[in-house]
């Protein structure tokens, strides 16, 4: 009997990560339009923040708030006086709604909103991914564009946002909108909801970097190009 | 030539860089007017879109009053009248009849009490009473003619001043108030005749009042001309 014959050529080397189209344009413009404006916002923000400090009506009692009192550095203001950050505020709040705008109606109108929105189903998908992260399971779990967590995390911040805008009229014009800042639970809480989203919007910032280079540097390639060759190609 | 992706790399970073070099900056004489057209665009979306002539403020209870409102004047020591029964306000502009009024003439015209939310532009909030007549009132009572767009409201503080738009000014809530928190109007908050209303941001409301002119032309007004948003809506 002959021996098998031995193989004369290598095994086959696995072949490199298809190049996808991953990001639409309008994506692309809404993504990093959002990142300058939300950016301008904050400082200008923390530049209004500092005319009064705290939160509560006048005479207390005043809402927990680990910045009472405090002025921002210069470098994280913008606007130079109260009446300068008021008019970078209410300057770029109108292009920032527009794109959050743009942004909502791509998502809906191209069936986008279904590998970004985080439903009951994606549930089961989050608890193995976070396995995953903890290093209960030792294979990452399939996924289409984005794993459940992400959905969670993405589904979360477009809300924070929605918030923002909502927390922001309310203030804005607690007359006119009284219903709105009565939902809110007043003038104060208003401010202080509004004040919050800063905080959630610089963590999310924070661990948003982070994840892109630890876990897929290629999506920062595909944010900009619309083009994506990483881990993982598939689309949902 | 610059391909698109770069183009797009160039623009991510540079929009932080040059807001980076912003802070602490009011835009400078490049972006300053450009805010300054926005804020103006602001003021008529505040006063054409979001004001409402027929919306009131909402009103609280009595025991709602704040512990503290502060003061505020622009004179080095607070404004007080060297002879207070000799005060008048002169109502005049586009009016039939212009008008010399003393406090009692005031308090001889329709009268409005409310409890509201003060609303300063720095974002604090108090709650108190107020008694005056409406703005509308003495509208009638001098006979604004059909002309009239404006409302210029003047003091005896250093030339503090403001410009309103007619329907705010119109407003049921907009008073003259010559009592808060059921006493007579104090001097730190305006006396003998300050304007109020729930519907502005408390600079627009003018204190030590001395005149009211009704006008076709838009006036300034003390903050407003250096920046803050002329409307002063909430």
């Amino acid at each position: 009997m002959a021996a098998p014959p031995v193989p004369t050529t290598p095994p086959p080397k696995p072949s490199p990560a298809p190049l996808v189209k991953r990001h639409h344009w309008v994506v692309r413009l809404t993504h990093w339009m959002t990142f300058v404006l939300l950016a301008g916002m904050i400082m200008s923000g923390l530049q209004i923040y500092g005319a009064y400090a705290r939160f509560g009506e006048r005479g207390g009692p005043y809402y927990v708030n680990a910045f009472e009192d405090h002025a921002f550095p210069t470098w994280s203001r913008l606007g130079g006086w109260l009446a300068g950050g008021l008019n970078w505020h209410f300057t770029l709040m109108w292009p920032l709604i527009a794109g959050g705008f743009l942004y909502l109606s791509y998502l809906a109108l191209s069936g986008e909103w279904r590998s970004l929105l985080f439903r009951p189903r994606d549930i089961r998908g989050a608890i193995e991914m976070q396995k995953y992260y903890l290093r209960l399971r030792k294979d990452h779990p399939p996924q289409g564009k984005h794993n459940p967590l992400q959905k969670l995390a993405y589904t979360c911040i477009i809300l924070l946002g929605v918030l923002s805008v909502l927390t922001g009229f309310a203030i804005y014009k607690p007359t006119q909108f009284s219903w709105l800042t009565a939902l809110f639970g007043g003038f104060q809480a208003a401010r202080y909801w509004h004040f919050w989203a800063v905080w959630i919007f610089t963590a999310f910032l924070i661990v948003h970097v982070i994840l892109v280079f630890v876990v897929d540097p290629a999506s920062l390639r595909a944010m900009i190009s619309g083009w994506y060759r990483g881990r993982f190609p598939s689309h949902d | 030539m610059i391909d698109r992706r770069a183009f797009l790399r160039l623009a991510a970073g540079a929009g932080p860089a040059s807001l980076a070099a912003a802070c602490g900056w009011d835009g400078g004489n490049a972006v300053r007017p450009l805010l300054l057209d926005i804020s103006r665009f602001n003021n008529w979306v505040g006063e054409k879109v979001l004001f409402s002539k027929n919306r009131l403020a909402p009103q609280y209870p009595i025991a709602d009053r704040t512990a503290q409102l502060p003061s505020y004047f622009i004179s080095p020591a607070m404004p007080t009248l060297q002879d207070p029964k000799a005060w008048r306000l002169e109502v005049s502009g586009l009016v039939r009849q212009p008008l010399s009024l003393s406090i009692a003439d005031l308090q001889a015209l329709p009268r409005t009490t409310y409890t509201v939310k003060h609303h300063c532009v720095e974002g604090w909030s108090a709650i108190a009473t107020w008694h005056g007549v409406p703005v509308s009132a003495v509208a009638e009572r001098c006979g604004m003619l059909p002309q009239a767009r404006y409302v210029r409201f003047d003091s005896f503080d250093s030339g503090y001043m403001n410009g309103w738009d007619l329907a705010s000014a119109m407003h049921p809530q907009t008073i003259l108030a010559y009592g808060m928190n059921d006493n007579p109007l104090p001097e730190s908050h305006g006396a003998p005749l300050r304007l109020y209303s729930p519907t502005k941001l408390g600079y627009k409301m003018t204190k030590y009042l001395v005149s009211v002119t009704f006008t076709a032309e838009r006036p300034g007004g003390y903050w407003e001309d250096q920046g803050y948003p002329w409307f002063g809506g909430v």
